[in-house]
C-alpha cells in the first residue's frame, strides 16, 4: 500500500514489574481496514490496546496516529483526536437509561465540535441523537429498548452500548476489545453485519477477539500475539499456517514427551 | 430453591399518579400538579416560615441560620460524593476559607456583607479548587484522607504563623444589618442552591459528572478530561462551603480558628447519611434534624456526643437509605406482599 498508515505502532513495550507484557510490537493500520488481533489468554492483547489508547504508559516504542506522535498521551486527548476504544468489561453508567449513557460522549469537546455521529448533534438535541445512534446499532425503539435502564439490559445490548458510546464521538478508529465474546450465537450473528456496516461508513476497526470464526470473516488482516510478542501477521489463512501460531493455540508436540 | 407455601416477597409498584404526572401529562389536572408541587412547597414554606415561627425565641432563630449553613455544606458534600465520586472531608476547610475571606474583605476594604459574601464565595471557591488540584487524581478513601488534612493544616498554619489574628481570629467584622436579613438571606441561599443543584445533575453536564463517578475510564475514552470535571465539582462544593463560611463570619461578627473545626467536615456526612445520599434535599433534612438535636443535647454536657453517636448508629443500622429516599419511595410507590 502506498498511502501513509492511519495508525502506526512501533516497537511498543511494557513491563509490569518483572513480567514482560508487551515486547516490541509493531503494526500498521490503514484507513478502512479491519485488523484483527488474536492470541491466547495473557498474550498482551488488552495491554496493547491500553498502551495505544493511553490508558497505560508504554515503556518503549512509539504510536503515531494521523501523522501525530501520540505516544503516552492522556486517554481523553487521544479519544478527542478520533481514536477510541471499547472496554472488555462493560461498565455502562448503570443508573442511567441506555440513551442517557451516550450523553457523556456527545457532551465531549470533540462531539460538540463535529456534532457527533453523522453531525447529528448540530441539528437536534443530544437526546435525539443518542436515541438515533442506539436505534441504528440495533436497540429497537419500538419496544423502548433505548429508554430502559442500562442495569436491566442483557450482555448483547451492553456490548452494543459500548460500541455506541464510541460511535457517538464520530471516531476515525475504533479499537474493539472483545465485542463478540460472551454473546449468544444469534447476538453474534447480528453483530457481524453491524461491524461490516461500520466499515462501510469509513470507520477503521481494530478488533481484539477470541472468536476466531467471526473475526476471520471480518478482518482483512490478522495479527497474532503470544507472550507479548507479535508472532504472525497476514490474512486469516496465512496466519493459521504459521508453526508458532499452531503451537500457541494447540501446544507443541514436545510437550507430550514430558507428559 | 424451594418455594414452600407462605413464601412472600414485597412488590413495589409506582403509584398511578406518579406515572400520570411523569411528563407533559403533569399539567392535565390540578391533582397531578398538586402531587408534584406539594413536596416542594412543604420544603419552601417550611424553611420560609421557620424564622417567623421562632421569632419569639431568638436562640432558636439563630439555630435556623446555623442549620442553613450546615445545609449548604452538606449539599456540597452530597453533590461531590454521590455525583462526582469524591468523598470530601474538607468541609471545615471550605468554611474556614470562606469565613476568613469575608472577614478580611470586610475589615480591610470596608465592604458591606452583601458584597463580601458573594466575593468570598467566589474567591474562596477558587482558592479551594486550586489547592485541591493536586489531589484530584486520587480516588475513594485516599481523597477522603487527604481532604481531611486540609482544614487541620490550615488551622495549624494560621496558629503557627500568627497571621490573620492568629488564635484570636479577626475581630470587628460587621454583622448583618438585622436578624431578618440574615435569616432570609440564608434560607433563600439554601432553597436556590437545592433546586439549582437538583436541576444541574439532570442536565447533560450533570450526566458527565455522574459518568465520572460511575465509570471514569469510559468518560476518558469519550474524550473528556475527567480532572477538569472533578475540579468543577470541587468548585461547586467549595463555593457552597465558602458561602456558608462567609455567612457564619457575619453572623458571629468574627472569623477564627474554630471555623476550620472538624464539625464542618463531619456533620455534613452525618446529615447526608440521615437524610439520604444522592437526593441533595436529603442533606438539608438531615441538618434540620441533627443540628437541633445537637443543640438540645447541650444539656447533657459531655454525654452529648455519646447520644449523638447512638442516634447516628441507629439510623445507619435501621434506615441506612435515609429519610428522603424512604419518603420518596412511600410517596411514589405502593408496596404489597405477593406469594411466590
Amino acid at each position: 500500500m502506498s498511502s501513509e498508515p492511519l495508525l502506526s505502532v512501533r516497537n511498543l513495550g511494557k513491563k509490569f514489574g518483572g513480567v514482560l507484557a508487551l515486547s516490541g510490537v509493531s503494526l500498521d493500520v490503514f484507513k478502512g481496514d479491519i485488523v484483527g488481533i488474536i492470541g491466547p489468554n495473557g498474550s498482551g492483547k488488552t495491554t496493547l490496546v491500553n498502551a495505544i489508547t493511553g490508558f497505560i504508559q508504554a515503556d518503549t516504542g512509539a504510536v503515531q496516529f494521523k501523522g501525530k506522535d501520540i505516544t503516552n498521551w492522556k486517554p481523553h486527548k487521544i479519544a478527542a483526536l478520533g481514536l477510541t476504544r471499547t472496554f472488555q468489561v462493560m461498565r455502562p453508567y448503570f443508573s442511567l437509561p441506555a440513551y442517557k449513557n451516550l450523553i457523556v460522549p456527545l457532551f465531549s469537546p470533540r462531539a460538540r465540535k463535529t456534532g457527533g455521529w453523522r453531525g447529528g448533534g448540530k441539528m437536534g438535541s443530544r437526546d435525539t441523537v443518542a436515541v438515533d445512534i442506539l436505534e441504528e446499532i440495533g436497540f429497537e425503539r419500538d419496544s423502548y429498548v433505548p429508554f430502559k435502564l442500562a442495569s436491566s439490559l442483557p450482555t448483547g445490548y451492553l456490548k452494543r452500548l459500548e460500541l455506541a458510546r464510541c460511535l457517538a464521538l464520530r471516531p476515525e478508529v475504533i479499537i474493539c476489545d472483545e465485542v463478540l465474546s460472551g454473546l449468544s450465537m444469534s447476538e453474534m450473528a447480528s453483530m457481524v453485519p453491524l461491524v461490516e456496516k461500520l466499515q462501510m461508513e469509513g470507520i477503521t476497526l481494530i478488533m481484539v477477539e477470541h472468536r476466531l470464526r467471526e473475526l476471520f470473516r471480518l478482518a482483512g488482516r490478522v495479527i497474532v500475539l503470544n507472550f507479548g510478542c507479535k508472532i504472525a501477521e497476514g490474512t486469516s489463512e496465512e496466519v493459521m499456517e504459521y508453526p508458532e501460531v499452531k503451537q500457541a493455540y494447540f501446544g507443541s508436540e514436545e510437550v507430550y514427551d514430558y507428559v | 430453591m424451594s418455594s414452600s407455601k407462605g413464601d412472600r416477597r414485597k412488590e413495589r409498584i409506582d403509584r398511578g399518579i406518579k406515572v400520570r404526572s411523569d411528563s407533559v401529562y403533569a399539567i392535565s389536572s390540578w391533582k397531578e400538579i398538586t402531587y408534584l408541587i406539594a413536596p416542594r412547597l412543604v420544603l419552601i414554606l417550611g424553611l420560609a416560615l421557620a424564622p417567623l415561627v421562632l421569632s419569639a425565641a431568638p436562640y432558636w432563630q439563630r439555630v435556623v441560620s446555623i442549620i442553613c449553613v450546615y445545609s449548604l455544606l452538606a449539599m456540597g458534600f452530597d453533590f461531590l460524593a454521590n455525583y462526582v465520586g469524591l468523598v470530601s472531608l474538607g468541609g471545615g476547610f471550605y468554611v474556614g476559607i470562606g469565613a476568613y475571606a469575608a472577614a478580611l474583605l470586610n475589615t480591610h476594604f470596608g465592604l458591606p456583607p452583601m458584597i463580601t459574601i458573594p466575593m468570598a464565595t467566589l474567591l474562596g471557591a477558587i482558592i479551594c479548587t486550586v489547592l485541591f488540584l493536586p489531589c484530584l487524581p486520587l480516588r475513594g478513601v485516599y481523597f477522603a484522607i487527604v481532604s481531611l488534612m486540609y482544614p487541620l493544616i490550615a488551622a495549624r498554619i494560621v496558629e503557627a504563623l500568627d497571621i490573620f489574628g492568629g488564635t484570636d481570629g479577626i475581630l470587628g467584622v460587621d454583622g448583618f444589618s438585622n436578624v431578618w436579613i440574615e435569616q432570609y438571606f440564608l434560607v433563600l441561599c439554601v432553597l436556590v442552591m437545592v433546586f439549582a443543584l437538583r436541576r444541574l445533575v439532570e442536565e447533560d453536564i450533570g450526566l458527565v459528572f455522574r459518568g465520572v463517578k460511575d465509570n471514569d475510564q469510559a468518560v476518558k475514552a469519550s474524550g473528556i478530561n475527567i480532572n477538569q470535571y472533578k475540579a468543577f465539582g470541587v468548585f461547586i462544593a467549595s463555593a457552597l462551603g465558602c458561602l456558608g463560611g462567609a455567612c457564619l463570619t457575619h453572623m458571629y461578627m468574627w472569623a477564627g480558628l474554630s471555623q476550620f473545626a472538624l464539625d464542618f467536615s463531619i456533620i455534613p456526612i452525618a446529615a447526608t447519611v440521615v437524610g439520604g445520599g444522592g437526593t441533595l434535599v436529603g442533606p438539608v433534612l438531615g441538618c434540620l434534624i441533627l443540628v437541633p438535636v445537637s443543640e438540645l443535647l447541650r444539656d447533657f454536657g459531655s454525654l452529648r456526643i455519646a447520644v449523638y453517636s447512638i442516634v447516628l448508629t441507629g439510623f445507619i443500622v435501621f434506615k441506612s437509605e435515609g429519610i428522603m429516599i424512604y419518603a420518596a419511595r412511600k410517596y411514589e410507590q405502593f408496596e404489597r406482599w405477593v406469594e411466590i
